[in-house]
């Protein structure tokens, strides 16, 4: 579905991806992971060439894409993205905000964008919200809405940036039971997180990334019980329990994971 | 004279010069609404250029605001109206207009520019990553919500435009100035009235407009 070679980004004297090299497959649901700084956000907003790399190969569905010859706002069309802090477009309703690039990108009738954005919302909890404008919405509710909007345009990859970082703990549950329920459908994702439970409860692969480099890629459960590198276990034991590791301070015998409660078997 | 009796005087004169002054406002209106209808289209034109990443077209606008920010008023009238007349002639109310116009343009297009890129990044990303090109973008999404935001200070440019278009008497347009000057050329005894008069009418002129312009803050005011 996505493969990308070789991609190399500079901001400056900044060199913040080194020859990264990723694939996703499908309907695989891959999880970046690693500190901040590391570059996951913008290997994420090079796939959606919100970021140009200065070298590098980036292909969709198999076909390299070209940065001055190829329509990227066609492409863009296919790739939905979610932003950390939702952008949501504050003068215009919910439902002025899911069906904008239907009706205005695709020229799809209003009444059909109107009824496929309502069935959206219905999706994501908000249907009673459709009229009420961003403002007035809590930070989970806005990142549903933001969520419903990318998918508004059938993408058939869904990137998202940190989608809950900039949320309160209490509203992180409903924007996570929505993605997943985005992965039980079988849409491709691409997700920067911080919300190692949901990596190793969602992802098919792992990534973890350190000074604009992959470090490691392996499957959650290796990365969170037994992962390959030094670096990837330094991080994983700051980002969770900062005195336990995946299975720490427990008594032996009767672990219960850190991350997601689960039991080891 | 008491005060009583001057109050009575300056009534009666206001009043007997009202159908005249009355004439005078329209056309000072006219001239206003021409000059910053076609203001806003050459601010919104230039505001583009400034902040678009061709440099050739930052060099125009930057030329542009440098050059008509840099030079009166009355400079700019005179070089349509006087200086232009042996090439093409402008007819008065144009040269006018167009003057302040392209003027006005200069400081409208900072005030644009400054509209839009108060509007945060992400909104032109969360556009671009749905599809849309950056004119639509632009259109849909970043100027209504730059607009709004550059009411406040159009308003108030709006205002310095009107007054300005008294410069207009220079070129013999008959707008309010040029009406006062001539009723107080012809009377010079009521000379402090007439031009208390015209003043009257920009006063309330600008008031009216600074309680529309208000208004509209308000109704937009809706996130």
């Amino acid at each position: 579905m996505i493969k990308v070679s070789k991609l190399n980004k500079h901001f400056g004297p900044l060199h913040v991806l080194k020859d990264v090299d990723m694939e996703v497959k499908a309907g695989e649901v891959v999880c970046l992971i690693g500190a901040s700084g590391s570059g996951k956000s913008t290997l994420l907003r090079c796939i959606n060439f919100l970021e140009t790399a200065q070298s590098g190969e980036i292909y969709i569905e198999g076909r390299l894409i070209d940065r001055k010859k190829d329509d990227l706002n066609k492409i863009r069309q296919e790739v939905g993205m979610v932003f950390q802090l939702f952008n949501l477009f504050p003068h215009k309703t919910v439902l002025g905000n899911v069906i904008e690039a239907p009706v205005m990108v695709k020229k799809t009738p209003v009444k059909q964008a109107t009824e496929e954005a309502m069935a959206l919302l219905e999706k994501v909890g908000l249907a009673d919200k459709a009229r009420s404008y961003p403002s007035q919405l809590s930070g989970g509710q806005k990142q549903r809405v933001a969520i419903a909007r990318a998918l508004a345009m059938h993408p058939k990859i869904m990137l998202f940036d940190e989608p809950t970082s900039a949320l309160d703990p209490e509203l992180v549950g409903e924007v996570l039971t929505v993605m997943k329920k985005l992965v039980q459908e079988g849409m491709t994702m691409i997700v920067v997180t911080h919300e190692m439970a949901f990596a190793r409860e969602v992802a098919d692969w792992v990534v973890y990334m350190d000074e604009g480099r992959i470090v490691e890629v392996d499957r959650p459960s290796v990365i969170f019980g037994n992962p390959a590198h030094e670096r990837t276990r330094v991080f994983l034991s700051r980002v969770l329990e900062p005195n336990a590791g995946v299975f720490g301070n427990q008594p032996p015998g009767n672990e219960v994971c850190n991350l997601c409660g689960c039991k080891i078997s | 004279m008491g005060i009583i009796e001057y109050a009575v005087d300056f009534y009666s004169l206001l009043v007997k010069s009202y159908p005249i002054f009355i004439q005078a406002t329209a056309l000072t209106l006219r001239l206003t609404v021409a000059a910053l209808g076609i203001g806003i289209l050459i601010g919104l034109v230039f505001a583009m250029m400034k902040i678009s990443k061709n440099r050739f077209f930052n060099a125009i606008a930057d030329g542009y605001i440098t050059v008509i920010r840099g030079t009166p008023l009355i400079v700019q009238i005179f070089w349509i109206y006087y200086g232009l007349a042996p090439i093409i002639n402008v007819p008065a109310f144009w040269a006018a207009s167009l003057a302040l116009a392209v003027h006005n343009g200069a400081y409208i297009a900072e005030i644009f520019r400054g509209g839009i890129q108060s509007i945060n990044r992400g909104q032109m990303e969360a556009a671009r990553s749905v599809g849309m090109t950056y004119g639509l973008a632009m259109r849909r999404i970043v100027l209504p919500q730059a607009f709004k935001r550059c009411i406040p200070p159009l308003g108030n440019q709006f205002i310095i435009g009107l007054k300005d278009s008294s410069l207009a008497a220079f070129v013999t347009m008959p707008e309010l100035f040029m009406t006062a000057m001539r009723r107080a050329a012809n009377q010079p005894g009521n000379a402090l009235e007439y031009y208390t008069i015209a003043g009257l009418y920009y006063l309330a002129l600008v008031v009216v407009f600074a309680f529309l312009v208000k208004k509209l803050e308000r109704r937009l005011d809706v996130d």
